[in-house]
């Protein structure tokens, strides 16, 4: 299936959770946050929620700016 | 002499709440902060770019900052609302410096939207810090909604052109019941100390010192002007008089 993170479309097996895609973007532990189609997903539920095909995952960190 | 900042029951010793866009390099801005004294300091969220070098927020970790997220680049109350939940759930912390902007030419408070996704952010726990016009109406709106501190800017973002309405931040703090920071406009420390002798319990500034050709050395002069204005606030300014008043006694005879 095919789900968009931070604007790359990826190709993913069905049943990929969030925790799963997030680490393909970055192994970073913390300061990290995920959304799934605008909606975010807390961290306790990134192993339990899955992702599906044409979601667009957003994993956002804190940049200098302000 | 102890007077303490305070925020939703926070105390902090200084003042000076920096921003750190702007910077050339992280090391850079390592220098400015500390030579600031802040203990605040403000973030944006976006997305994870894997080559970015280091990371602000070990930075801010290591130098025992606390971090505060804003929603720049927001447009809309539901965008700043997606944003500040983002920054909660990645930073770990409900406090949200809150912008909503109209257009990328002026970067001018949205009022309708602001006032909106306050709201929307004080019913969700957030604790509220709204970036906004020096419109002493709109300060009390904000306030009421529950916000935290009220912020309205002196001049555009980055414009540096100092406080254009010093009118309008004496009203809004005369009727503030929460702490007023100047955030936005300040072009160099003179400014930040007008804005700490109007009464602002705190000044914002990121640009002007970022972009300052020596970054750490104007640091250090925010930290001082920002000092300054506040002592010369706790002092009480002499009045203001028409005419010469000697200081020295009259010659006898």
């Amino acid at each position: 299936m095919k789900v968009i993170i931070n604007g790359t479309e990826h190709d993913l097996a069905a049943g990929t959770s969030v925790g799963a895609s997030v680490r393909l973007i970055t192994t970073s532990a913390s300061g990290v946050a995920a959304a799934v189609n605008g909606e975010v997903v807390r961290r306790a539920c990134w192993e339990t929620t899955t992702v599906s095909d044409g979601d667009r995952v957003e994993v956002i960190t804190a940049v200098q700016g302000g | 002499m102890d007077d303490p900042f305070v925020i939703a029951g926070e105390a902090m010793g200084s003042r000076l709440i920096m921003g750190t866009g702007g910077a050339p390099s992280l090391a850079v801005l390592e220098r400015a902060l500390v030579a600031s004294g802040t203990e605040l300091t403000t973030v944006a969220m976006r997305r994870v770019d894997p080559a970015a070098p280091g990371s602000v927020l070990d930075l801010l970790a290591a130098r025992g900052i606390r971090v505060l997220p804003n929603t720049a680049g927001c447009f809309t109350a539901a965008d700043a609302v997606r944003t500040a939940r983002l920054a909660r759930e990645a930073l770990e912390t409900d406090w949200v410096k809150l912008e909503v902007i109209a257009d990328e030419r002026t970067l001018l408070p949205d009022p309708v939207e602001l006032l909106d996704a306050a709201e929307l952010l004080v019913a969700d726990g957030f604790t509220v810090l709204p970036y906004t016009s020096d419109d002493p109406v709109l300060a009390r709106r904000l306030e009421q909604a529950g916000c935290a501190a009220v912020m309205p800017l002196g001049a555009p973002i980055g414009s540096g052109l100092g406080i254009r309405n010093p009118h309008n931040i004496e009203l809004i703090v005369e009727a503030a019941g929460v702490p007023v920071v100047l955030d936005a406009g300040i072009g160099t420390a003179s400014d930040a100390a007008i804005a700490m002798e109007l009464g602002c319990d705190a000044v914002l500034l990121a640009t002007s010192v970022t972009r300052a050709r020596v970054p750490e050395l104007m640091a250090e002069a925010m930290r001082a002007a920002v000092t300054a204005g506040r002592l010369a606030l706790l002092a009480g300014r002499v009045p203001r008089r028409r005419y010469a008043t000697a200081s020295s006694p009259r010659p006898a005879g």
